[in-house]
Formats: C-alpha cells, sequence, structure tokens
C-alpha cells in the first residue's frame, strides 16, 4: 500500500510511545503540583 | 511453564489463561471490597439520616471510615487491575508479561486491603481514608495501605510491560486500540498517584511508630491529595475507557476521530493530576498562584478533555445507529438504542450523569473563591458521589454484565433484574448526589454524626430545607444499596449457580490481530446533530450553573 | 474498526475531523478560557478572595496573642448558653484570633457591620473546619499556622461557627458564635 511509505506525523509517533508518555504524565504534575507546591510551605514565614 | 490461550465462542475475544485467571481474582476481590463498603455505606446512610439516625458517634466515624477505603480505594483499584489486563493481554491478542510477578502483586493488595480492615474494626483507626495528620492511626493501618499502594504499582508495570511484550511479538500491528491508550493513560496517572502516595505514606507510618516526631499538617495535605485526587484521576480515565468500550461492544461504534480521542486522552496524562489541588483550595500556605495553575488543570485543558470524550463517544453511538438505518429526526438513534441491555444503560446513564452532576459541580467547586462555598461540606460527597459512583461503579457495573458470560463463562442469572439494575441504581444515585449537595448547598457539614449537635453548648439550626434533604438522601440511598447489594447477589450467585458456558477453543500460540482489509478511502461521513444538541443542553446547564454560584458568593462577607 | 481494536488506518493522526466534533472543541476550548479568565478577574475586580497570608506560629504562641486580644476587649462574659465564654468586641481594623481546638471555637467575638477585621485562625491540637454559618464561608484551620484572613461583615446577626473538618469523637459539638452589631 502507498501510505505504507509515509512517514508516520510526530504526534502519533509521540501518543504511540508510552514511556515518553510516562514520564510526561509524571514530570508536568511533579513540578507544577508537588514541586511547587511543596516550596511555597517550605517558604511561608514565621510569625513574630 | 507455557501459557495457552482461550478464544471467547461468545465475543471472539482471546484470553491468555494467566491473563484470564488474575482478571477473575481482581475482579472478585473488588466485589467483595464493594460488599463491604456497601454494608458500611447502610451504617452510614441510616446513621446520616436524620430521622433514623442509628449508630453511636464512634461506630458511624468507624463505618464511615471502612466506607470510604473500601469504596474508593479497594473495590475501584482491584477492579481497575481487571480492567489493565484486559486492556493490555486481552485487547492487544498478547500474552501477559511476567504474570508471577503480577500475582505478588494481586496478594500484596490482598493482604493490605485485610490489614488496613483489621486495623479499622479493631477501632483506634477511625480516622477517615484521608487520616489526616495529627490525628494518629494504628501503624498497620498505614501499612497495609503501603502494601496495597505497592501491588498495585506492580499491577502498573505488568500492563506496560505487557504493552511492550506485545509490540516486541508483533501481536498487532500499528497503534493501540483506543480503549488500550485510554487505559494506559490510567496506569500512568496511577504510577503518579502511587509514587505520591508512597512520599507521605511512609514517612506517615514512621511516624507512628515514633521515629519521627511530626510531620506538617499543609506538606501531608499537598502531598496526600497528590495521591487521593489522582486516584480518581485513574478511575475517570479507566471509566472512559470503559464508555468507549461499550460503544464499541454494543454497537460497534468507531471513535469519530482517533486522533481527537487520543489528543483528549493526552491532555489527560499532562493535566489531570493537577486537579489534587481541588483540595486545597481553602487552605492557608499555598498562594493563590499555585492554586489557579492547577486547579485549573493548567488552563481547564482537562476539562475541555472531558467535554471532548462526552460528545466523541454519545456522537460514535449516533453515527453507528444512524448507519444502521435509525436516521428519523434528531433523536431517533437514541430512542432505539438498546435500553434493556444493561452493558448500554449504565454506560449511558454512567456517561449522563457523570457529565451533569459530576463535572458540573467538579468544576464549580474547583474554582478557587468558589471552593470557599462548599469546601467540607457534604455537597463534596454529593459531588464524588456522581462521579465515582454514578460515574465508575456504575461504568464497571455495566461492563461486568458484559464479562459474566466472556470471562467466567456463566450464564448471568435473573436477566429480569439486569434489565432494571442500571436505572434503579444509577437513578437512584442521581438522586442521592443531588439531594447531598443541595444539603451542602445550605452548608450542611460532611463527615458530621449529628446535624443536630446534640450536647453542644451553642448548636446551631440548620435550615428546615437540610433536614429535608439528608432525609432524601437517607431514602433514596437506601433504595441505591439495594440496587448495589441486587447486583452484588446477582453477580455471585451468577457466578455460583449460572449455566456454565463452554469454553470455547484453547490454543498454545495467540493468533495475531489482523486488520480487516483496507477499503479504499473512508466510510461515507454520517453527522451528529443529536449529540450536538445534547452537548448544547450541557453547556447551557453548566454556563448557567457556575455564574449562579458566582452571584452567590458576591453575596457573603467581604474578605480579602 | 472500534475503540478496542487498533486503528484501521496506518496514519490516523491526518484524518479530517468532523465538522460538529470540531465546533464543540472550539466551543468547549473557548468555555474552558472563560472560567480560568474567572478566576483572575475575581481575584482583581471580586469582593470575596481567600487571603493567602499565612505564617508559621505555635500553639503557645497562638493562644497567647488570643488571650492578650481577650484581656483587653472582653465586653462581658458569656451566659451558660454560650459556655461562659468571654465576649469580645474589639475595635474596628484590629486584629482577632480565633482558636479552633477539641471541641470549642474560642473566644466570641461581636463585630460591627460594614467594618474590617484581620481575623487569625489556628488550631491547638488537630485540624479543624471553620464553617460560617449561615453565610457558608468555609476555611481549612491548621495546627501551627496563622492564618490571617480580613473579612468585613455585610448583614448583622447571629453567626454559628460549625467544625467541618472531622476532629474526633466530639466534632459534632463543636459549634461556636459571632455577633455582628
Ligand atoms: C451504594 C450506595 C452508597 C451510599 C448510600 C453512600 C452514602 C454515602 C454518604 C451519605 C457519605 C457521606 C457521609 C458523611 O460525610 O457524613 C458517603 C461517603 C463516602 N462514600 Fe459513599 N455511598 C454509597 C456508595 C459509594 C461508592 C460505590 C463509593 C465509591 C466508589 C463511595 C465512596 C464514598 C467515599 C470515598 C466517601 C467519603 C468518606 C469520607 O468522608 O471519609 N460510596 N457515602
Ligand atoms: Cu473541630
Ligand atoms: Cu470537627
Amino acid at each position: 500500500m502507498a501510505d505504507q511509505e509515509e512517514r508516520v506525523p510526530v504526534m502519533q509517533q509521540v501518543l504511540d510511545n508510552p514511556f515518553l508518555l510516562l514520564f510526561l504524565g509524571i514530570t508536568v504534575p511533579t513540578v507544577l503540583y508537588i514541586v511547587w507546591g511543596v516550596m511555597e510551605v517550605a517558604n511561608i514565614a514565621v510569625a513574630r | 511453564m507455557a501459557t495457552t490461550y482461550r478464544i471467547c465462542p461468545r465475543s471472539g475475544l482471546q484470553f491468555d489463561t494467566d491473563a484470564e485467571k488474575l482478571m477473575r481474582w481482581n475482579a472478585v476481590a473488588g466485589v467483595l471490597a464493594l460488599l463491604l463498603g456497601g454494608i458500611m455505606a447502610l451504617g452510614v446512610i441510616l446513621t446520616r439520616w436524620p430521622a433514623v439516625h442509628l449508630l453511636p458517634a464512634d461506630q458511624f466515624y468507624l463505618a464511615l471510615t471502612s466506607h470510604g477505603i473500601n469504596m474508593l480505594l479497594f473495590w475501584i483499584i482491584f477492579f481497575e487491575m481487571a480492567v489493565l489486563y484486559f486492556a493490555s493481554s486481552t485487547l492487544l491478542h498478547c500474552r501477559l508479561a511476567t504474570p508471577k510477578i503480577a500475582w505478588a502483586g494481586f496478594w500484596l493488595m490482598a493482604i493490605g486491603a485485610i490489614m488496613t480492615n483489621v486495623a479499622i474494626f479493631q477501632g483506634e483507626s477511625s480516622v477517615m481514608f484521608t487520616s489526616y495528620v495529627p490525628m494518629q492511626a494504628k501503624p498497620h493501618f498505614y501499612l497495609g495501605l503501603i502494601l496495597f499502594a505497592v501491588g498495585a504499582l506492580i499491577g502498573c508495570f505488568v500492563f506496560l510491560g505487557t504493552l511492550v511484550v506485545a509490540k516486541a511479538e508483533k501481536t498487532y500491528e500499528g497503534s493501540i486500540p483506543l480503549v488500550t491508550f485510554g487505559a494506559l493513560t490510567a496506569a500512568i496517572i496511577a504510577i503518579f498517584t502511587i509514587a505520591s502516595g508512597a512520599v507521605i505514606l511512609i514517612p506517615t507510618f514512621l511516624w507512628s511508630l515514633g521515629y519521627i516526631r511530626e510531620i506538617d499538617t499543609i506538606m501531608y495535605r499537598v502531598v496526600w491529595w497528590a495521591m487521593g485526587h489522582s486516584s480518581q484521576q485513574i478511575n475517570v480515565s479507566a471509566h472512559v475507557a470503559i464508555w468507549y468500550a461499550g460503544a464499541a461492544i454494543v454497537f460497534g461504534a468507531k471513535p469519530m476521530s482517533e486522533k481527537v480521542s487520543r489528543s483528549a486522552f493526552l491532555l489527560y496524562i499532562l493535566f489531570l493530576q493537577l486537579a489534587s489541588a481541588h483540595h486545597l483550595l481553602s487552605d492557608p500556605g499555598v498562594g493563590s498562584e499555585w492554586k489557579v495553575v492547577n486547579t485549573s488543570y493548567f488552563m481547564y485543558f482537562a476539562v475541555l478533555a472531558s467535554m471532548i470524550h462526552g460528545m466523541t463517544i454519545p456522537g460514535a453511538i449516533e453515527q453507528a445507529q444512524r448507519a444502521k438505518g435509525y436516521n428519523k429526526g434528531l433523536f431517533e438513534w437514541l430512542r432505539k438504542a438498546p435500553w434493556g441491555n444493561p452493558a448500554f444503560s449504565a454506560v449511558f446513564l454512567s456517561l449522563v450523569g457523570f457529565g451533569f452532576l459530576g463535572g458540573i459541580s467538579g468544576v464549580m467547586m474547583g474554582t478557587e473563591q468558589l471552593n470557599l462555598l462548599i469546601h467540607n461540606t457534604i455537597y463534596v460527597p454529593g459531588h464524588f458521589h456522581a462521579t465515582v459512583v454514578i460515574g465508575t461503579t456504575l461504568a464497571f457495573m455495566g461492563l461486568t454484565y458484559f464479562l459474566v458470560p466472556v470471562l467466567f463463562k456463566r450464564e448471568v442469572l435473573f436477566p429480569g433484574f439486569a434489565k432494571l439494575q442500571p436505572y434503579l441504581f444509577g437513578l437512584s444515585m442521581y438522586v442521592v448526589a443531588l439531594v447531598m449537595m443541595g444539603a451542602g448547598t445550605l452548608g450542611v457539614s460532611r463527615r458530621h454524626w449529628d446535624m443536630a449537635f446534640a450536647g453542644s453548648g451553642m448548636a446551631y439550626e440548620w435550615p428546615g430545607a437540610a433536614y429535608l434533604m439528608m432525609g432524601l438522601t437517607g431514602i433514596f440511598g437506601v433504595i441505591a444499596i439495594i440496587g448495589g447489594a441486587g447486583w452484588i447477589l446477582q453477580v455471585v450467585l451468577s457466578l455460583l449457580f449460572g449455566k456454565k458456558l463452554d469454553d470455547g477453543e484453547t490454543r498454545s500460540t495467540p493468533i495475531p490481530l489482523t486488520l480487516p482489509p483496507q477499503t479504499g478511502g473512508h466510510a461515507a461521513h454520517v453527522a451528529t446533530p443529536g449529540t450536538m444538541v445534547l452537548a448544547l443542553v450541557f453547556l447551557v446547564s453548566f454556563i448557567l450553573y457556575y455564574f449562579v454560584n458566582w452571584k452567590y458568593l458576591s453575596s457573603l462577607w467581604g474578605m480579602a | 474498526m472500534s475503540a478496542i481494536s487498533p486503528p484501521a488506518e496506518r496514519i490516523w493522526w491526518k484524518q479530517p475531523i468532523d465538522k460538529l466534533e470540531f465546533t464543540w472543541i472550539a466551543i468547549a476550548f473557548v468555555w474552558s478560557l472563560v472560567m480560568f479568565v474567572m478566576m483572575v478577574y475575581w481575584h482583581v475586580a471580586g469582593g470575596q478572595n481567600l487571603s493567602n497570608e499565612t505564617y508559621k506560629t505555635t500553639k503557645e504562641m497562638f493562644a497567647a496573642k488570643a488571650q492578650a486580644v481577650v484581656d483587653k476587649y472582653t465586653v462581658r462574659a458569656g451566659t451558660a448558653a454560650e459556655k461562659e465564654f468571654p465576649v469580645v468586641a474589639p475595635p474596628a481594623g484590629s486584629d482577632i484570633y480565633l482558636i479552633g481546638r477539641l471541641w470549642d471555637w474560642w473566644p466570641i467575638y461581636e463585630l460591627e457591620k460594614g467594618k474590617t477585621y484581620k481575623l487569625h485562625l489556628s488550631a491547638m491540637d488537630y485540624m479543624h473546619g471553620f464553617s460560617l454559618q449561615p453565610q457558608n464561608i468555609n476555611i481549612q484551620v491548621h495546627p501551627n499556622y496563622d492564618h490571617v484572613v480580613k473579612i468585613t461583615p455585610n448583614q448583622s446577626g447571629t453567626y454559628s461557627i460549625v467544625c467541618n473538618e472531622y476532629c474526633g469523637i466530639g466534632h459534632h459539638t463543636m459549634v461556636g458564635r459571632i455577633y455582628v452589631k
């Protein structure tokens, strides 16, 4: 078939790669939610 | 030890015998947890029903702790393990990677679930499933949860391993099926969930043993909810996958667009887990920027994804039905749907209830400022009974009707009851969710033994409407429990006494998946006006409800 | 093929999207942006935003500050129906401290309508939930943190503070009070 030759589009390659998705799915919430959130809590000023 | 494969004569599906047994055991363990959680639900609901007020306070909190944990964690996650094995091994026509390790995972989960339940029923661990510090449970309460989580993590890796095996052994061509992709989304979220759980539960366990002196309460809530809320997002991904599966199994529906549906799952993978912030919107210590970015799934990208799934699934059904000739007017395709087939009616009620009740209320309460209106009120359980009960549990129930003959090789007993069950359980749960949200809008607290405040020096009097709503919660809660108990009974009796069905052919090598011959070009395009109308009704309800709550907020005391 | 089989086309990314489906995605996207902007907008123009002002404190320090306010501004001793808690009427604009502990909110404040106060919230033991009724304003209260919320009561009346974070066997008895004149 002709379309057998055609290169698979990049986005489809991304969606076909479970471990890349795993990496993204762990990194995004870890950075935006956990790391950022924990830094905020760790930096709360002390009352006088 | 070579594995064998069974071809189910009823569905044409191919089961790796190891995977099949794991699916059965996980599903059964889940149903046992549902049974225990359901018995506890009876205690909870009969106590929150003001006119009945059954249990004394200590037993109520014990029952509520057990209800939350058995339902939310054990029932759902055991069943999800079965779904993961099904979506990988069965749908990819592939052997399960490392079945021995998968069994180790199962037993860890089982031991953990039993251990935590023992701790709860010994008393002194009535800390709710959130176990907020500094309230302390017995060490084996936490240890059980940790073991359960490790077991579930193993299950996720077996799932990923199976994807690798299938690819390496070329059991399918091209991309994995959409349903498997949805399960992959669930597994990825599960891995984040469980890792967060380890980060918070292991120190808490050590603290309960006395090795750590103190755990910061805000830090605990931030990290705990990375587990607690993300685990709900596993459910969302899993039941959306099941909706797609249901449409495929019942109608042979083809996704409207692989690209759109998969991109929507990608938005889940990236952003859904941020919603853990929903639980911290009324907390001190984390700033508004953090709250706004996280609570909105970056910029409501995961809501966008859900709205996409919510349209493409009925859309796919509409296309399939219209192609069959149900073409009259806007809604003939829907009127002529198999309403008596529980696999369909459960999926449909699940989708509509999840969207209208769970989705709209969830976005409302996940709005930074609006959260002040309902934080910790019974609105919150109202919302999540629409998501985890109507959305997830009902979808799982519907899938089970399909699995009993296919996976357990038994005929479903009492088919007449099976026709009714999704309506009985689902619709009464619609009412329960609504009246709980109603009571919560009036301020009634969650996790609260007595809304009359007996024994308090300065009791507050709730408006009569709040009592009415809680009474209705009681009545319809009992009906829902009957619907749930009926389902358990029906499934268990069918497994024990249903007519045995033949196994079908067993082979020692798998048959690879082959694609049907390519027909030139695309199938004739079918438009979906009916679905679009339903979607717009949804949108209008959403917008109205959203702004009504802003209006309500603006009438409150000034706060800055 | 259907959703439980691999996609029929090897390259599915380039398939055209249905027109109605695309319209719906566009609408949903716009609505998502509207909701996002609403939260930001309310920070600028809205009157109800939860304050971010929070300090680490200790139970002793917070209790001492509360005691000082009570000592200075108590107007009367509470009746039996007020658990005999001090009723405290601090001047507008001042810092007022509310203690959540098993199972009271202490003390009772008497505030003036339309005036702004800096309400400090903290807990002495477990977490508690500040749930102001019948307003229905709900805030999580943590031990060892001092959360400063500027409040401006807009209606006179008797308000109750229900505890709505589970805090043990007496949780349902934990109710406090605020009067607004
Ligand atoms: C079968 C009928 C059910 C009824 C009548 C019911 C009723 C209730 C009620 C009234 C509450 C709130 C109690 C309170 O906060 O004071 C509650 C809490 C809860 N329910 Fe259910 N429920 C049912 C099924 C389920 C199912 C199937 C799930 C999960 C899949 C579930 C998960 C939960 C969770 C997680 C909580 C929160 C516990 C907590 O606050 O710690 N429930 N349920
Ligand atoms: Cu309390
Ligand atoms: Cu409490």
